[in-house]
């Protein structure tokens, strides 16, 4: 049933993709280095300079697959759009429903209400597996502040309010994730709190980088419902920023980005060797160190997991896609207040 | 869609089958393929070539393109046979073995509706072709289906005018659909655990 087709990441500059019968073929300096079946790829992304043939992107988009070009950092460059792009009449009920301000606050506050919760899970399990009990003490008071935080979001009464409530509860959980990296491996990865634009520490690149890959798969799965990304409820409209996408990326942060950045630091899988640090301070992923990244980041999507309202198994990396659906049926008025996924 | 848009033969068969797949596929713009929609396909590859070919005497034409402007209709026929003694046969292919499945049987009197507009002559039998068995189905044309073809372009009609999406049918036929993911029957028609969910939604249970 619900099956996650691969996401083919080529990375490489220079690299050629193209047709080749039924398969993708990718070649470097004119020799193959990979050949997958068509059927196997739901989607090509490609970092940078990569070339693609324009018999492929024929199929892709008669196929409904998508092409997505990024910068090699991981940012949105730009997506092939097939025949059937959006539906016309979520769209309008999506415009509608952004206008009316009890349901944007009802869905902003949803989707608060996942995020708050995904992320205090994380810092509840953290403390219940640090030896420290210094540390165990200070991520449950960061644990008990995210619920005061869900309290408080349950009740404002605007979306100001809420976004505060919501500032307020992400700085005190970013200021807490630093104890929850292994001791040994503070010295290189040290977190005092976010800083995105641009990261200053290696912390922070691999968060930005995560999160790009986790923000382009929320805008492949709203656009594949056929909602308008750009259309956010909890983010304020502006011009280039895929409002809704960061909407619905929300309550997948600390789950699948969060949680994977912490496992390759902890398990010694990344180093500083795989940062690149700029003249001023600016520190980015080098390619090896996105390598391993891309490598992580598909084999987490493919972990099953059970989704509470469906009541079925399914690999991680569709639930996006779920949640989008979710969220286009409750603009659609089918389903009386969007759920935001929480693992049980 | 307006009212005056013809409404594709192909709808006819979707809606026969479940109104809200219609509705995805029609209103939302919704495609899967599963199984079933791709031994569809590879069924129809052998129809789908425009064109026609002499048999014993039999005219055969492959994707014929059908209209009926009195029901405001539009599509294809698989094959369509045109005897010597002046019948006009439809053929819809279909994968799988021989069954009864009115859906089919809709579909195809639509397309013998068409056929008679177009024609001027009347289109009394068609058959269904079930590729597996490779047997046909001999389907009179009555007055009932003539009716079913009415009344369901009518209620597609209704639906397309009115932009609402039929509600999911979540029984037997689900299992066998290629929208059951962008259908979401089940988690739709739970509304026990959707109440249960929300309820928690705000609530922080474990010990802290």
């Amino acid at each position: 049933m619900y099956s996650l087709q691969n996401t083919l990441y080529v990375m490489t500059p220079n690299a050629y993709a193209h047709l080749e019968n039924n398969t993708v073929r990718i070649d470097v300096e004119r020799e193959k280095r990979l050949q997958v079946p068509l059927h196997h790829v739901g989607s090509l992304v490609c970092f940078g300079n990569v070339m693609v043939s324009p018999a492929l992107m024929h199929r892709l988009a008669d196929e409904g697959k998508s092409l997505v070009l990024l910068e090699t950092s991981g940012r949105f460059k730009a997506r092939l759009e097939g025949p059937i792009s959006g539906n016309i009449l979520l769209r309008q009920a999506q415009h509608r429903s952004a206008g009316d301000r009890g349901f944007a606050l009802e869905l902003a506050r949803a989707i608060i209400a996942g995020k708050l919760k995904n992320s205090r899970a994380l810092l509840v399990r953290a403390a219940r597996e640090t030896p420290d009990s210094t540390e165990q003490a200070a991520l449950t008071r960061t644990a008990d502040n995210l619920a005061a935080s869900l309290r408080a979001a349950a009740v404002a009464t605007d979306l100001d309010a809420l976004r505060g409530v919501e500032g307020e509860a992400a700085r005190g959980y970013f200021g807490s994730l630093n104890s929850v990296v292994k001791p040994q491996a503070r010295a290189h990865f040290a977190l005092n709190g976010r800083t995105r634009r641009p990261p200053l520490d290696r912390f922070n690149a691999l968060l930005s980088f995560l999160y790009s890959m986790l923000m382009n798969d929320c805008r492949s799965a709203l656009e594949t419902v056929g909602l308008d990304p750009q259309l956010g409820f909890l983010h304020a409209v502006r011009p280039g920023r895929a409002a809704l996408a960061l909407d619905l990326q929300e309550e997948f942060r600390s789950i699948l980005a969060d949680r994977l950045a912490l496992t390759l630091i902890n398990r010694s899988q990344l180093g500083p060797g795989d940062f690149d640090q700029r003249e001023g301070g600016v520190v980015m992923l080098n390619d090896r160190g996105r390598r391993t990244v891309i490598t992580a980041w598909q084999e987490r999507k493919q972990e099953e997991i059970t989704h509470p309202l469906l009541g079925m198994k399914l690999p991680i990396g569709v639930v996006p896609f779920v949640q989008a659906r979710l969220m286009a049926r409750t603009v659609r008025g089918e389903m009386t207040g969007y759920l935001p996924y929480l693992p049980k | 869609m307006t009212e005056t848009d013809p409404i594709p033969l192909s709808a006819l068969q979707h809606w026969a089958y479940c109104p809200r797949q219609c509705g995805l596929i029609h209103l939302e713009q919704a495609f899967a393929d599963n199984i079933h929609t791709a031994r569809g396909q590879a069924v129809h590859r052998l129809v789908d070539t425009p064109g026609y070919e002499m048999q014993a005497g039999v005219k055969v034409e492959r994707a014929l393109p059908l209209w009926c402007d009195r029901l405001g209709l539009i599509g294809k026929a698989d094959l369509v046979e045109f005897h010597p003694d002046g019948r006009i046969f439809p053929v819809e292919f279909k994968h799988g073995r021989r069954r009864q499945k009115h859906h089919d049987d809709v579909q195809l009197a639509a397309q013998a509706l068409c056929l008679e507009e177009m024609l001027g002559r009347p289109v009394t039998h068609g058959a269904i072709y079930h590729a597996s068995s490779r047997r046909r189905r001999e389907v009179a044309i009555t007055s009932e289906l003539r009716r079913l073809v009415q009344e369901t372009t009518d209620a597609i009609r209704v639906m397309l005018t009115s932009g609402r999406l039929p509600p999911p049918v979540n029984d037997a036929r689900c299992r066998e659909c290629s929208l059951n993911e962008i259908c979401e029957p089940a988690a739709l028609a739970a509304k026990d655990i959707q109440a249960e969910l929300r309820a928690e939604l705000f609530r922080t249970t474990d010990p802290s």
